[in-house]
């Protein structure tokens, strides 16, 4: 399944390593959340990247404390329908000013692209080349937002004012 | 009316263009039908008996003209030339085709229509009192709010995946029309001890399986943190919401399982760390909303014009005028209410000939405004009280002016076996059979105001349990039956209705219905008395014996 960062398919710079597999000396890894909670200390100081796998159904708080020594959080979508992780996304972005990677992993599609980003996915394990291919048009398909979020996007309701305040300076 | 600016369009417009190429792709074979199914139902396209079935949204129920005369385009033009008006100020047209649909969206995209949401786990159309900004008492126009949350609420990036769907209805006055103790989210406005615009805020209702009355999680949250405190139990429900069991995953039942205080406390303790953040109000954002809503030039007219004088000589205007028009906030004005429940007739149609004709009778007599309402008829909210006995000549004679609003036969219903792969049995029928027994207007007055609601099926979207005669279709070894409550409501004392006995055969439904509402006449302790308060004062017991003695 293709990786997308930076807007465009690109090579993933961790491996992801299952529970009962070794953990390389050195390279980035991708562990899930209850190997790394397990000995988060050890692990964080390999030479290598960390990147945690954390499950849709544990509070993202548990992850405070590691947060700014991470390469990569990698949220769970188990299918497209559970919409869990974007809550976790927003929280890990706006509450607790986390700046890795924020990848959305398991049923990624296409329609979800724009979605993910505006709750703060960076990074995305898409399902199908096709839809990894079309991800920077996808992303175009919207140019107005109603919400206010952590992307920095400027919302409707604020344009408004914006042109207010610029219209009444003008006159 | 509110009207859409630049930006409400592009995003509307982009929709659409979203929507055509996942079409699309669907019809490529690109999507597979479970990857297309939640995206057709997020923008209203559902896959029924017979055909698509496609529901737009009349957010809060205001309608213009043009945007009626629209509707009536689309139900020529894609579909049989009608279309249904349903419980949640949405109109469903029936027999649409999924190559169509896309440009069906771009004629509504043209008027500032829309279908987003109207279906799919996410947050519906808002809903509110169809007579907002209108009716007398009223503390202030609560669509302001409604418009605020439709457009907080449209494409949300954290919830449009929610454990189940999700529906807020906003009222602002005493008598509450909009129906908020059954919804997930229900918003009374009303005005702190300084004077500042507030919500009550309930959450937890809901029809359905299991059916709950909204109960209250904050008595006042100011208008500057509606968005913020409405964020936090979506944030709550998203996260907390059950998603192992779909017939457990509304909020009512997290509600339900945790507990009010519980569920409050765990509320607040997000909406404290998100409070103070961009989903912040000001007054300048409310006023910016507020000044794109238009409100007509109301003349100074005389409560009782000449015209009106003389037309009281007719019966049948009288009879119309008593019972279809009702108090307006300007002095000289009336809501004219359009039953859409003629006899014999399936409740909530409107062909696309009367929704024409009623869009140019907007046009000439009520500033060219249409309101919806969840009882599933229209109103003219701007009617000069002189106009009323040529309005009354021009509605009866295209069929929207039959007196029976409030009344009998005024019957919610939904679609039923008729149309719905959900349903077990018909409904339609059902209520075109009791309009058909209840026709006498002289014996529908006799018994006063009577809401009557069928569903087909236990998804209750005839609201059947919150109607003061509520009848469920169920299936029995292969064939329809139906089980009757009595003493339901859905305003400001909303309750859930009492099932009298056993359920019975379809051809058993009209004589019940009959023998319960002898049984009221009879045990009335007054004229006056209205059925829902007799049930109230002697509970269903007497009706159980009636009924069932000789059954």
């Amino acid at each position: 399944m293709p990786l997308v960062k930076g807007g465009k398919i690109a090579a993933d710079a961790l491996v992801h390593v299952a529970d009962d597999a070794e953990i390389p000396g050195d390279g980035g890894i991708l562990i899930s959340a209850a190997r790394f909670l397990g000995d988060a200390e050890a692990l964080l100081q390999r030479t290598g990247k960390t990147g945690v796998i954390w499950p849709n159904n544990r509070d993202v708080d548990d992850l405070v404390p590691w947060l700014d020594r991470l390469a990569a959080v990698a949220l769970v979508f188990p299918n497209f329908r559970d919409g869990r992780a974007y809550s976790q996304a927003r929280v890990l972005r706006e509450r607790h000013g986390y700046r890795g990677e924020l990848r959305a992993t398991g049923q990624v599609l296409r329609d979800q692209f724009v979605f993910m980003l505006r709750a703060g996915f960076d990074a995305f394990q898409v399902n199908k080349e096709s839809d990894a291919q079309a991800f920077a048009a996808t992303v175009k398909r919207y140019s107005v937002f109603y919400q206010p979020t952590g992307d920095g996007r400027i919302t409707a309701l604020h344009r408004r004012m914006q042109l207010r305040h610029s219209e009444s300076a003008g006159q | 009316m509110y009207a859409y600016d630049e930006l409400d369009r592009t995003i509307i417009n982009e929709r659409v263009e979203e929507f055509r190429d996942q079409v699309k792709r669907r019809l490529s074979g690109e999507l597979t039908e479970d990857e297309f199914k939640m995206l057709r139902l997020q923008n209203g396209v559902y896959l029924q008996l017979h055909a698509y079935m496609f529901r737009v949204a009349i957010p809060y129920g205001t309608l213009s003209s043009e945007q009626l005369r629209r509707l009536a385009h689309v139900a020529r033009k894609y579909d049989r030339g009608y279309g249904h008006f349903t419980t949640r100020q949405n109109i469903q047209f029936n027999w649409i085709k999924l190559a169509e649909l896309p440009d069906a969206l771009a004629d509504l995209a043209d008027v500032g229509i829309h279908a987003m949401q109207t279906s799919g786990n996410n947050t519906r159309n808002v809903t509110s009192d169809q007579w907002a900004g209108v009716a007398p008492g009223e503390v202030e126009d609560p669509r302001i709010w409604s418009e605020l949350l439709r457009q907080y609420t449209t494409l949300h990036p954290e919830f449009s995946f929610l454990p189940r769907k999700f529906k807020f209805a906003i009222t602002a006055s005493d008598h509450d029309r909009a129906a908020i103790k059954v919804h997930d989210i229900g918003l009374r406005l009303h005005k702190n001890a300084d004077g500042e615009t507030g919500f009550e805020v309930l959450v937890g209702g809901g029809l359905g399986r299991t059916p709950f009355i909204g109960k209250t999680i904050k008595p006042f949250v100011h208008g500057h943190d509606l968005l913020s405190y409405v964020e936090a139990i979506l944030r709550v429900y998203n996260q907390y919401g059950r998603r192992d069991n779909i017939y457990k995953a509304r909020i009512k039942i997290l509600v339900h399982e945790l507990g009010i205080e519980k569920f409050a406390r765990e509320v607040e303790e997000e909406w404290l760390q998100m409070r103070d953040s961009a989903l912040q109000i000001d007054d300048s954002v409310i006023a910016d909303i507020r000044s794109r809503f238009s409100y007509p030039a109301y003349e100074k007219l005389p409560h009782t014009p000449d015209e009106l004088k003389k037309a009281a000589h007719d019966p049948h205007f009288e009879a119309w005028r008593r019972n279809s028009t009702f108090p307006h906030k300007a002095p000289g004005y009336a809501i004219v209410v359009l039953s859409l429940k003629p006899v014999g007739g399936p409740p909530g149609d409107a062909t696309a000939d009367q929704m024409d004709a009623i869009a140019d009778l907007a046009d000439k007599y009520s500033f060219g405004e249409i309101r919806v309402g969840h009882e599933q008829n229209l109103a003219l909210p701007h009617v000069a009280r002189r106009d009323l006995p040529a309005l009354w000549k021009a509605l009866d004679s295209i069929g929207v002016a039959t007196p029976n609003v409030n009344l009998v036969s005024d019957i919610i219903a939904c679609p039923g076996l008729d149309y719905c792969s959900l349903a077990n049995a018909r409904s339609i029928p059902i209520a075109q059979e009791l309009t058909r027994r209840f026709a006498n207007h002289d014996t529908a007055n006799l018994i006063g105001r009577l809401h009557i609601n069928i569903s087909g099926c236990i998804n209750a979207c005839g609201h059947h349990h919150v109607g003061h005669i509520g009848i469920l279709g169920v299936e029995k070894n292969g064939e329809e039956f139906y089980q009757i409550t009595i003493g339901g409501r859905a305003d400001e004392k909303a309750e859930v209705g009492t099932l009298i006995g056993p359920a019975v055969p379809y051809g058993d439904v009209a004589d019940v219905v009959e023998d319960i509402v002898e049984a009221y006449l009879a045990l009335r302790a007054r004229p006056d008395e209205l059925f829902i308060d007799t049930v109230k004062r002697l509970g269903v017991e007497p009706f159980r014996e009636r009924v069932y003695a000789t059954r």
